[in-house]
Protein backbone atom coordinates (compact mmCIF):
# COMPACT_ATOMS: atom_id res chain seq x y z
CA UNK A 1 0.00 0.00 0.00
CA UNK A 2 1.40 3.38 -1.08
CA UNK A 3 0.93 6.57 1.33
CA UNK A 4 -1.33 8.25 -0.67
CA UNK A 5 -3.53 5.47 -0.91
CA UNK A 6 -3.27 4.39 2.85
CA UNK A 7 -4.40 7.90 2.96
CA UNK A 8 -7.38 7.61 1.59
CA UNK A 9 -8.35 4.50 3.02
CA UNK A 10 -7.29 5.18 6.71
CA UNK A 11 -6.62 8.61 7.72
CA UNK A 12 -10.16 8.90 9.83
CA UNK A 13 -9.24 5.58 11.36
CA UNK A 14 -5.85 6.64 12.44
CA UNK A 15 -6.79 10.28 13.25
CA UNK A 16 -9.25 8.65 15.34
CA UNK A 17 -6.45 6.44 16.82
CA UNK A 18 -4.40 9.49 17.46
CA UNK A 19 -7.18 11.51 19.31
CA UNK A 20 -7.60 9.53 21.60
CA UNK A 21 -4.22 8.31 22.30
CA UNK A 22 -2.77 12.29 22.74
CA UNK A 23 -6.64 14.12 23.67
CA UNK A 24 -6.35 17.29 21.52
CA UNK A 25 -7.56 17.19 18.04
CA UNK A 26 -5.40 19.82 17.02
CA UNK A 27 -1.84 18.06 18.16
CA UNK A 28 -3.28 14.84 16.33
CA UNK A 29 -4.25 15.86 13.32
CA UNK A 30 -0.10 17.89 13.22
CA UNK A 31 1.47 14.94 13.90
CA UNK A 32 -0.76 12.99 11.39
CA UNK A 33 0.60 15.37 8.79
CA UNK A 34 4.15 15.27 9.78
CA UNK A 35 3.66 11.39 10.18
CA UNK A 36 2.79 11.07 6.70
CA UNK A 37 5.00 13.55 5.01
CA UNK A 38 8.20 11.19 7.28
CA UNK A 39 6.56 8.26 5.15
CA UNK A 40 6.71 9.99 2.06
CA UNK A 41 10.70 11.11 2.66
CA UNK A 42 11.60 7.89 4.07
CA UNK A 43 9.21 4.82 2.32
CA UNK A 44 10.58 5.20 -1.30
CA UNK A 45 14.58 4.72 -0.38
CA UNK A 46 14.11 2.51 2.79
CA UNK A 47 10.93 0.33 1.52
CA UNK A 48 7.36 0.05 3.14
CA UNK A 49 7.62 -0.82 6.55
CA UNK A 50 5.73 -4.62 7.34
CA UNK A 51 3.01 -3.06 9.12
CA UNK A 52 2.27 0.78 7.36
CA UNK A 53 -0.75 1.85 9.71
CA UNK A 54 1.18 0.58 13.23
CA UNK A 55 4.87 2.80 12.04
CA UNK A 56 2.40 5.79 10.93
CA UNK A 57 0.44 5.36 14.02
CA UNK A 58 4.04 5.26 16.13
CA UNK A 59 5.66 8.11 14.19
CA UNK A 60 3.02 10.42 14.36
CA UNK A 61 3.02 9.84 18.77
CA UNK A 62 7.47 10.44 18.55
CA UNK A 63 5.96 13.92 16.44
CA UNK A 64 2.89 14.70 18.92
CA UNK A 65 6.21 14.07 21.47
CA UNK A 66 8.39 16.45 19.39
CA UNK A 67 5.74 19.41 19.09
CA UNK A 68 4.68 19.07 22.73
CA UNK A 69 8.44 19.70 24.22
CA UNK A 70 8.58 22.41 21.93
CA UNK A 71 5.39 23.71 23.20
CA UNK A 72 6.80 28.22 24.56
CA UNK A 73 4.01 29.22 25.89
CA UNK A 74 3.55 28.61 29.60
CA UNK A 75 -0.22 27.98 29.82
CA UNK A 76 0.77 25.33 27.39
CA UNK A 77 3.37 23.88 28.84
CA UNK A 78 1.42 22.73 32.15
CA UNK A 79 -0.84 21.05 29.78
CA UNK A 80 1.88 19.36 27.70
CA UNK A 81 3.63 18.27 30.70
CA UNK A 82 0.31 16.30 31.62
CA UNK A 83 -0.13 14.97 28.14
CA UNK A 84 3.55 14.16 28.01
CA UNK A 85 3.77 11.93 31.23
CA UNK A 86 1.00 9.95 30.33
CA UNK A 87 1.78 9.54 26.58
CA UNK A 88 5.71 8.37 27.52
CA UNK A 89 4.07 5.74 30.17
CA UNK A 90 1.26 4.58 27.55
CA UNK A 91 2.96 0.97 25.82
CA UNK A 92 2.43 0.97 22.23
CA UNK A 93 1.04 -2.37 21.26
CA UNK A 94 2.03 -3.86 17.76
CA UNK A 95 -0.52 -2.61 15.91
CA UNK A 96 -2.51 -0.15 17.91
CA UNK A 97 -5.24 0.17 15.41
CA UNK A 98 -6.81 -3.19 14.40
CA UNK A 99 -8.52 -3.86 18.06
CA UNK A 100 -10.40 -0.54 18.68
CA UNK A 101 -11.57 0.52 14.86
CA UNK A 102 -14.80 0.24 15.17
CA UNK A 103 -15.15 2.58 18.25
CA UNK A 104 -13.05 5.02 17.39
CA UNK A 105 -14.06 6.29 14.23
CA UNK A 106 -17.74 6.34 15.65
CA UNK A 107 -16.21 8.29 18.39
CA UNK A 108 -14.71 10.74 15.70
CA UNK A 109 -18.19 10.60 14.04
CA UNK A 110 -19.90 12.09 17.01
CA UNK A 111 -17.53 14.75 18.33
CA UNK A 112 -17.43 15.87 14.36
CA UNK A 113 -21.00 15.96 13.90
CA UNK A 114 -22.01 17.17 17.54
CA UNK A 115 -25.63 19.32 17.80
CA UNK A 116 -22.95 22.26 19.50
CA UNK A 117 -21.11 22.93 16.06
CA UNK A 118 -22.69 25.10 13.52
CA UNK A 119 -24.40 22.46 10.03
CA UNK A 120 -21.52 24.03 8.04
CA UNK A 121 -18.88 23.16 10.91
CA UNK A 122 -20.12 19.57 10.97
CA UNK A 123 -19.39 19.07 7.42
CA UNK A 124 -16.34 20.54 6.68
CA UNK A 125 -14.82 19.29 10.07
CA UNK A 126 -16.35 15.85 9.02
CA UNK A 127 -14.77 15.41 5.60
CA UNK A 128 -11.76 16.90 6.77
CA UNK A 129 -11.21 14.51 9.78
CA UNK A 130 -13.36 11.21 8.51
CA UNK A 131 -12.49 11.23 4.81
CA UNK A 132 -8.92 13.35 5.23
CA UNK A 133 -10.52 15.51 2.17
CA UNK A 134 -7.29 18.45 2.75
CA UNK A 135 -9.01 22.12 3.48
CA UNK A 136 -8.46 23.30 0.04
CA UNK A 137 -10.60 20.67 -1.36
CA UNK A 138 -13.38 21.05 1.21
CA UNK A 139 -13.39 24.83 0.25
CA UNK A 140 -13.58 24.02 -3.33
CA UNK A 141 -16.59 21.60 -2.92
CA UNK A 142 -18.59 24.27 -1.42
CA UNK A 143 -16.96 26.87 -3.24
CA UNK A 144 -15.99 29.62 -0.64
CA UNK A 145 -12.56 30.69 0.06
CA UNK A 146 -9.65 28.57 1.40
CA UNK A 147 -9.06 31.10 4.21
CA UNK A 148 -12.68 30.75 5.27
CA UNK A 149 -12.58 27.42 5.39
CA UNK A 150 -9.31 27.26 7.35
CA UNK A 151 -11.05 29.66 10.00
CA UNK A 152 -14.07 27.51 10.21
CA UNK A 153 -12.27 24.66 10.78
CA UNK A 154 -9.84 25.74 13.60
CA UNK A 155 -13.28 27.37 14.83
CA UNK A 156 -15.24 23.94 15.09
CA UNK A 157 -12.05 22.27 16.81
CA UNK A 158 -12.02 25.73 19.52
CA UNK A 159 -14.73 25.14 20.19
CA UNK A 160 -14.61 21.49 20.83
CA UNK A 161 -11.78 22.27 23.28
CA UNK A 162 -13.41 25.07 24.73
CA UNK A 163 -16.70 24.11 25.50
CA UNK A 164 -15.36 20.45 25.98
CA UNK A 165 -17.33 18.66 23.41
CA UNK A 166 -16.54 14.89 24.17
CA UNK A 167 -15.23 12.30 22.73
CA UNK A 168 -17.21 9.34 22.75
CA UNK A 169 -20.50 7.85 21.67
CA UNK A 170 -23.35 9.23 23.19
CA UNK A 171 -25.03 6.85 25.69
CA UNK A 172 -28.21 5.27 24.53
CA UNK A 173 -30.15 7.71 25.82
CA UNK A 174 -29.01 10.33 23.50
CA UNK A 175 -27.78 8.31 20.81
CA UNK A 176 -31.05 8.06 18.47
CA UNK A 177 -31.19 12.07 18.55
CA UNK A 178 -27.39 12.59 18.19
CA UNK A 179 -27.46 9.55 15.09
CA UNK A 180 -29.98 11.39 13.71
CA UNK A 181 -27.47 14.48 13.19
CA UNK A 182 -24.77 12.70 12.17
CA UNK A 183 -26.94 11.18 9.08
CA UNK A 184 -28.22 14.53 8.27
CA UNK A 185 -24.33 15.88 8.20
CA UNK A 186 -24.01 13.17 5.71
CA UNK A 187 -27.07 13.29 3.67
CA UNK A 188 -26.16 17.10 3.19
CA UNK A 189 -23.30 16.31 1.60
CA UNK A 190 -24.37 13.66 -0.53
CA UNK A 191 -26.82 16.53 -1.77
CA UNK A 192 -24.67 19.25 -2.35
CA UNK A 193 -22.65 16.86 -4.32
CA UNK A 194 -25.84 15.32 -6.48
CA UNK A 195 -27.53 18.33 -6.78
CA UNK A 196 -25.05 21.08 -6.43
CA UNK A 197 -27.04 24.13 -5.27
CA UNK A 198 -23.75 26.29 -7.54
CA UNK A 199 -21.30 26.29 -9.65
CA UNK A 200 -20.43 24.99 -13.23
CA UNK A 201 -21.29 21.13 -12.80
CA UNK A 202 -24.46 19.13 -11.50
CA UNK A 203 -23.46 16.74 -9.79
CA UNK A 204 -19.91 16.67 -7.85
CA UNK A 205 -18.68 13.40 -8.18
CA UNK A 206 -16.17 13.30 -4.78
CA UNK A 207 -18.59 15.15 -2.47
CA UNK A 208 -21.33 11.70 -3.41
CA UNK A 209 -18.32 9.34 -3.11
CA UNK A 210 -17.03 10.61 0.57
CA UNK A 211 -21.02 10.58 1.32
CA UNK A 212 -21.41 7.20 0.25
CA UNK A 213 -17.98 6.27 1.96
CA UNK A 214 -19.04 7.93 5.20
CA UNK A 215 -22.79 5.67 5.08
CA UNK A 216 -20.82 2.53 4.53
CA UNK A 217 -18.52 3.09 7.46
CA UNK A 218 -22.05 4.16 9.79
CA UNK A 219 -24.40 1.20 8.43
CA UNK A 220 -21.31 -1.33 9.33
CA UNK A 221 -20.51 0.23 12.70
CA UNK A 222 -24.03 0.22 13.80
CA UNK A 223 -25.97 -2.59 12.02
CA UNK A 224 -28.97 -2.40 13.98
CA UNK A 225 -29.55 1.21 13.33
CA UNK A 226 -31.65 0.64 10.70
CA UNK A 227 -31.70 4.36 9.56
CA UNK A 228 -28.15 4.34 8.76
CA UNK A 229 -28.66 1.40 6.22
CA UNK A 230 -31.59 3.29 4.72
CA UNK A 231 -29.41 6.68 4.36
CA UNK A 232 -26.51 4.26 2.71
CA UNK A 233 -29.70 2.55 0.30
CA UNK A 234 -30.97 6.12 -0.53
CA UNK A 235 -27.66 7.56 -1.31
CA UNK A 236 -26.78 4.41 -3.28
CA UNK A 237 -29.98 4.52 -5.70
CA UNK A 238 -29.47 8.10 -6.37
CA UNK A 239 -26.22 7.61 -7.09
CA UNK A 240 -26.99 4.68 -9.69
CA UNK A 241 -28.83 7.01 -11.97
CA UNK A 242 -25.72 9.47 -12.23
CA UNK A 243 -24.81 8.70 -15.79
CA UNK A 244 -28.18 9.31 -16.98
CA UNK A 245 -28.96 12.01 -15.22
CA UNK A 246 -26.80 14.48 -17.35
CA UNK A 247 -26.89 14.76 -20.77
CA UNK A 248 -24.06 15.13 -22.87
CA UNK A 249 -23.58 18.43 -22.67
CA UNK A 250 -23.91 18.83 -19.20
CA UNK A 251 -27.76 19.61 -18.48
CA UNK A 252 -29.28 17.70 -16.31
CA UNK A 253 -32.22 15.10 -17.36
CA UNK A 254 -35.17 14.69 -15.89
CA UNK A 255 -36.38 11.53 -14.40
CA UNK A 256 -39.05 10.55 -16.93
CA UNK A 257 -36.75 11.21 -19.67
CA UNK A 258 -33.54 9.19 -18.53
CA UNK A 259 -32.51 6.38 -20.22
CA UNK A 260 -32.55 3.52 -17.44
CA UNK A 261 -30.51 1.56 -19.36
CA UNK A 262 -27.09 3.93 -18.79
CA UNK A 263 -28.44 3.38 -14.51
CA UNK A 264 -25.93 1.00 -12.69
CA UNK A 265 -28.13 -2.21 -12.08
CA UNK A 266 -25.06 -3.55 -9.44
CA UNK A 267 -25.46 -0.23 -7.42
CA UNK A 268 -29.17 -0.43 -7.77
CA UNK A 269 -29.10 -4.17 -6.58
CA UNK A 270 -27.17 -3.44 -3.71
CA UNK A 271 -29.21 -0.36 -2.44
CA UNK A 272 -32.30 -2.10 -3.19
CA UNK A 273 -31.15 -5.75 -0.61
CA UNK A 274 -30.27 -2.33 2.16
CA UNK A 275 -33.37 -0.81 1.92
CA UNK A 276 -35.70 -4.02 1.53
CA UNK A 277 -33.42 -5.05 5.02
CA UNK A 278 -34.30 -1.70 6.46
CA UNK A 279 -37.67 -2.19 6.19
CA UNK A 280 -37.95 -5.49 7.10
CA UNK A 281 -36.46 -4.76 10.29
CA UNK A 282 -39.01 -2.28 11.07
CA UNK A 283 -37.04 1.00 9.26
CA UNK A 284 -40.22 3.28 7.92
CA UNK A 285 -38.70 6.36 9.06
CA UNK A 286 -37.19 9.47 7.00
CA UNK A 287 -34.18 7.72 4.91
CA UNK A 288 -36.37 4.48 4.51
CA UNK A 289 -39.54 5.82 3.11
CA UNK A 290 -37.69 8.34 0.32
CA UNK A 291 -35.25 4.81 0.00
CA UNK A 292 -38.50 3.36 -0.83
CA UNK A 293 -39.91 5.55 -3.26
CA UNK A 294 -36.54 5.27 -5.26
CA UNK A 295 -36.46 2.11 -5.15
CA UNK A 296 -39.95 2.00 -6.80
CA UNK A 297 -38.40 4.45 -9.15
CA UNK A 298 -35.21 2.26 -9.83
CA UNK A 299 -37.49 -1.07 -10.36
CA UNK A 300 -38.71 0.36 -13.20
CA UNK A 301 -37.26 -1.16 -16.61
CA UNK A 302 -38.50 2.32 -18.47
CA UNK A 303 -40.20 5.63 -17.52
CA UNK A 304 -43.45 4.89 -18.71
CA UNK A 305 -43.52 1.40 -16.37
CA UNK A 306 -42.98 3.51 -12.91
CA UNK A 307 -45.54 2.58 -10.48
CA UNK A 308 -46.77 6.25 -9.65
CA UNK A 309 -49.43 4.78 -7.55
CA UNK A 310 -46.94 3.44 -5.13
CA UNK A 311 -44.96 6.39 -5.17
CA UNK A 312 -47.64 8.54 -4.32
CA UNK A 313 -48.62 6.31 -1.66
CA UNK A 314 -44.99 6.57 -0.12
CA UNK A 315 -44.97 9.98 -0.19
CA UNK A 316 -48.47 10.16 1.65
CA UNK A 317 -46.45 8.87 3.91
CA UNK A 318 -43.01 10.63 4.24
CA UNK A 319 -44.94 13.71 4.30
CA UNK A 320 -47.83 12.52 7.38
CA UNK A 321 -44.55 11.77 9.40
CA UNK A 322 -41.71 14.15 8.08
CA UNK A 323 -43.84 17.32 6.70
CA UNK A 324 -41.74 20.14 4.91
CA UNK A 325 -41.81 22.08 2.01
CA UNK A 326 -39.92 19.97 -0.23
CA UNK A 327 -41.50 16.80 1.00
CA UNK A 328 -44.58 18.33 -0.43
CA UNK A 329 -42.86 19.62 -3.39
CA UNK A 330 -41.70 15.71 -4.47
CA UNK A 331 -45.41 14.36 -3.32
CA UNK A 332 -46.89 16.96 -6.09
CA UNK A 333 -44.75 16.20 -8.82
CA UNK A 334 -45.50 12.46 -7.88
CA UNK A 335 -49.18 13.11 -7.98
CA UNK A 336 -48.96 14.81 -11.18
CA UNK A 337 -47.70 11.94 -12.92
CA UNK A 338 -50.34 9.43 -11.48
CA UNK A 339 -53.26 11.56 -11.57
CA UNK A 340 -52.39 14.31 -13.96
CA UNK A 341 -50.59 17.49 -13.89
CA UNK A 342 -53.86 19.67 -12.92
CA UNK A 343 -54.13 17.69 -9.95
CA UNK A 344 -50.44 17.89 -9.16
CA UNK A 345 -50.50 22.25 -10.29
CA UNK A 346 -53.46 21.99 -7.49
CA UNK A 347 -50.80 20.77 -4.93
CA UNK A 348 -48.53 23.16 -5.79
CA UNK A 349 -51.05 26.09 -6.13
CA UNK A 350 -51.42 25.05 -2.32
CA UNK A 351 -47.99 24.64 -1.11
CA UNK A 352 -47.45 28.39 -2.29
CA UNK A 353 -50.20 29.82 -0.87
CA UNK A 354 -48.67 28.53 2.16
CA UNK A 355 -45.60 30.89 1.73
CA UNK A 356 -43.50 27.75 1.59
CA UNK A 357 -39.98 27.73 -0.39
CA UNK A 358 -40.44 31.06 -1.41
CA UNK A 359 -37.11 31.66 -2.75
CA UNK A 360 -36.79 28.04 -3.87
CA UNK A 361 -36.27 27.93 -7.68
CA UNK A 362 -37.28 24.27 -7.95
CA UNK A 363 -41.05 25.34 -7.19
CA UNK A 364 -41.42 27.62 -10.19
CA UNK A 365 -39.80 25.01 -11.66
CA UNK A 366 -42.28 22.29 -11.23
CA UNK A 367 -45.33 24.77 -11.63
CA UNK A 368 -43.77 25.67 -14.89
CA UNK A 369 -43.40 22.41 -15.95
CA UNK A 370 -46.46 20.99 -15.20
CA UNK A 371 -47.98 24.23 -17.04
CA UNK A 372 -46.23 23.01 -20.10
CA UNK A 373 -47.51 19.57 -19.73
CA UNK A 374 -51.08 20.73 -19.91
CA UNK A 375 -50.00 23.01 -23.21
CA UNK A 376 -50.35 26.09 -20.99
CA UNK A 377 -47.54 27.58 -23.44
CA UNK A 378 -47.72 31.66 -21.95
CA UNK A 379 -48.60 30.85 -18.35
CA UNK A 380 -45.67 28.35 -18.29
CA UNK A 381 -43.41 30.48 -20.48
CA UNK A 382 -43.83 33.85 -17.07
CA UNK A 383 -43.67 30.65 -14.80
CA UNK A 384 -39.67 29.52 -16.33
CA UNK A 385 -38.90 33.32 -16.43
CA UNK A 386 -39.70 33.50 -12.54
CA UNK A 387 -37.64 30.10 -11.60
CA UNK A 388 -34.62 31.90 -13.31
CA UNK A 389 -33.45 34.19 -11.56
CA UNK A 390 -33.17 32.14 -8.38
CA UNK A 391 -31.13 29.36 -9.69
CA UNK A 392 -27.39 29.73 -9.34
CA UNK A 393 -26.25 25.97 -10.80
CA UNK A 394 -25.15 26.88 -14.64
CA UNK A 395 -26.12 24.00 -16.15
CA UNK A 396 -29.77 23.47 -14.37
CA UNK A 397 -30.01 27.64 -15.63
CA UNK A 398 -29.07 26.19 -19.27
CA UNK A 399 -31.60 23.69 -18.96
CA UNK A 400 -34.61 25.96 -17.81
CA UNK A 401 -33.91 28.26 -20.81
CA UNK A 402 -33.83 25.61 -23.08
CA UNK A 403 -37.45 24.93 -21.64
CA UNK A 404 -38.43 28.24 -21.61
CA UNK A 405 -37.29 28.66 -25.38
CA UNK A 406 -39.57 25.25 -26.57
CA UNK A 407 -42.76 26.75 -24.85
CA UNK A 408 -42.02 30.50 -25.88
CA UNK A 409 -41.83 28.96 -29.41
CA UNK A 410 -45.13 26.93 -28.63
CA UNK A 411 -46.90 29.64 -27.65
CA UNK A 412 -45.97 31.64 -31.00
CA UNK A 413 -47.32 28.92 -33.09
CA UNK A 414 -50.61 28.41 -30.85
CA UNK A 415 -51.32 32.14 -31.49
CA UNK A 416 -50.92 31.72 -35.22
CA UNK B 1 -15.74 22.32 34.07
CA UNK B 2 -18.31 24.87 35.02
CA UNK B 3 -21.38 26.08 32.64
CA UNK B 4 -23.30 28.97 33.23
CA UNK B 5 -26.97 27.45 31.98
CA UNK B 6 -28.73 30.83 31.17
CA UNK B 7 -32.74 30.40 31.43
CA UNK B 8 -34.56 32.63 28.72
CA UNK B 9 -38.97 32.77 28.57
CA UNK B 10 -40.96 35.06 27.22
CA UNK B 11 -42.34 37.23 30.37
CA UNK B 12 -45.49 37.67 28.32
CA UNK B 13 -46.08 34.44 27.68
CA UNK B 14 -46.00 33.91 31.25
CA UNK B 15 -48.42 36.61 32.42
CA UNK B 16 -51.09 34.92 30.56
CA UNK B 17 -50.57 32.00 32.09
CA UNK B 18 -53.34 31.04 35.06
CA UNK B 19 -52.48 31.14 38.90
CA UNK B 20 -52.62 26.95 38.74
CA UNK B 21 -50.19 26.97 35.86
CA UNK B 22 -48.16 29.41 37.18
CA UNK B 23 -47.95 27.54 40.58
CA UNK B 24 -47.31 24.10 38.48
CA UNK B 25 -44.56 25.94 37.30
CA UNK B 26 -42.62 27.20 39.61
CA UNK B 27 -43.18 24.15 41.83
CA UNK B 28 -41.47 21.88 39.25
CA UNK B 29 -38.13 23.90 39.85
CA UNK B 30 -38.12 22.45 43.39
CA UNK B 31 -37.07 18.83 42.50
CA UNK B 32 -35.29 20.39 39.33
CA UNK B 33 -33.25 21.94 42.31
CA UNK B 34 -32.92 19.53 44.58
CA UNK B 35 -31.86 16.88 42.04
CA UNK B 36 -29.01 18.83 41.12
CA UNK B 37 -27.79 19.38 44.41
CA UNK B 38 -28.03 15.99 45.67
CA UNK B 39 -25.99 14.81 42.46
CA UNK B 40 -23.19 17.19 43.03
CA UNK B 41 -23.63 19.38 39.94
CA UNK B 42 -25.22 22.76 41.27
CA UNK B 43 -22.63 25.08 42.16
CA UNK B 44 -24.88 27.99 42.00
CA UNK B 45 -28.21 29.39 40.75
CA UNK B 46 -31.68 31.75 41.21
CA UNK B 47 -34.53 32.97 39.27
CA UNK B 48 -34.87 36.84 38.16
CA UNK B 49 -37.61 39.39 39.25
CA UNK B 50 -38.91 40.67 35.83
CA UNK B 51 -37.28 42.56 32.98
CA UNK B 52 -38.68 45.90 34.55
CA UNK B 53 -36.64 45.67 37.49
CA UNK B 54 -33.83 45.88 35.62
CA UNK B 55 -30.88 48.65 35.45
CA UNK B 56 -27.87 48.87 33.05
CA UNK B 57 -24.70 50.41 33.43
CA UNK B 58 -22.42 51.73 31.63
CA UNK B 59 -19.07 53.69 32.27
CA UNK B 60 -17.46 55.49 29.48
CA UNK B 61 -14.57 58.52 29.66
CA UNK B 62 -14.93 57.49 33.45
CA UNK B 63 -18.48 58.67 33.70
CA UNK B 64 -21.44 56.12 35.03
CA UNK B 65 -23.91 55.90 32.79
CA UNK B 66 -27.60 54.81 34.20
CA UNK B 67 -30.22 53.42 32.36
CA UNK B 68 -33.50 51.58 32.51
CA UNK B 69 -33.79 48.22 31.14
CA UNK B 70 -32.59 46.44 28.80
CA UNK B 71 -35.23 47.57 26.19
CA UNK B 72 -37.32 44.12 25.77
CA UNK B 73 -37.15 44.03 21.92
CA UNK B 74 -35.96 40.67 22.33
CA UNK B 75 -38.58 37.98 22.03
CA UNK B 76 -37.31 35.75 25.18
CA UNK B 77 -36.08 37.59 28.26
CA UNK B 78 -33.38 35.99 30.77
CA UNK B 79 -35.14 35.15 34.17
CA UNK B 80 -32.56 33.08 36.05
CA UNK B 81 -29.38 30.91 35.93
CA UNK B 82 -27.51 28.01 36.64
CA UNK B 83 -23.90 27.80 37.40
CA UNK B 84 -23.06 23.77 37.55
CA UNK B 85 -19.99 21.01 37.34
CA UNK B 86 -20.18 18.82 34.62
CA UNK B 87 -17.60 16.45 32.84
CA UNK B 88 -18.45 17.59 29.25
CA UNK B 89 -20.77 19.90 27.20
CA UNK B 90 -23.17 16.37 26.83
CA UNK B 91 -23.71 16.53 30.78
CA UNK B 92 -24.37 20.00 30.66
CA UNK B 93 -27.04 19.57 27.63
CA UNK B 94 -28.61 16.89 29.38
CA UNK B 95 -28.73 18.49 32.67
CA UNK B 96 -30.11 22.00 30.77
CA UNK B 97 -32.95 19.83 28.97
CA UNK B 98 -34.48 19.00 32.65
CA UNK B 99 -34.69 22.30 33.65
CA UNK B 100 -38.28 23.26 33.52
CA UNK B 101 -38.24 26.69 31.06
CA UNK B 102 -36.69 24.51 28.44
CA UNK B 103 -40.04 22.88 27.46
CA UNK B 104 -41.48 26.56 26.45
CA UNK B 105 -38.51 29.21 27.06
CA UNK B 106 -34.77 28.30 25.75
CA UNK B 107 -31.43 27.53 27.97
CA UNK B 108 -28.19 28.83 26.92
CA UNK B 109 -25.17 26.52 28.16
CA UNK B 110 -22.03 28.62 28.13
CA UNK B 111 -18.34 27.02 29.29
CA UNK B 112 -17.05 29.43 31.62
CA UNK B 113 -13.27 30.75 31.29
CA UNK B 114 -11.28 27.87 33.64
CA UNK B 115 -10.79 30.06 37.31
CA UNK B 116 -8.02 29.87 39.44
Amino acid sequence: MDVERLYRADYGRILATLIRLLGDFDLAEEALQDAFAAALEQWPGEGEPASPRAWIVSTARHKAIDRLRHRTRFEDKRAALETLATLEESPVSSDPIESVVTDERLRLVFTCCHPSLAVDAQIALTLRSLCGLSTDEIARAFLVSVPTMAQRLVRAKQKIRDARIPYRIPPDEQLPERLEAVLRTVYLVFNEGYAATSGDTVVRRELTAEAIRLGRVLSELMPDRTEARALLALMLLHDARREARISANGEPVPLEEQDHRRWDRAQIQEGLTLVKSALRDGGAGFYALQAAIVAVHAEAECAENTDWRQITRLYDLLAERHSSPVVELNRAAAVAMADGPARGLELLDALESRGGLADYYLLPAARADLLRRLGRWEEAAATYRRALPLVANEPERRFLERRLAEVESKSRLARG
Amino acid sequence: MQYLLLIYQREAELNGWTDADKAAFYEAYGPFTQGIVKSGHMRAGAGLQPIATATTVRVRDGKTLTTDGPFAETKEQLAGFYLIEAKDIDEAIAIAAKIPSARFGSVEVRPTIAGH
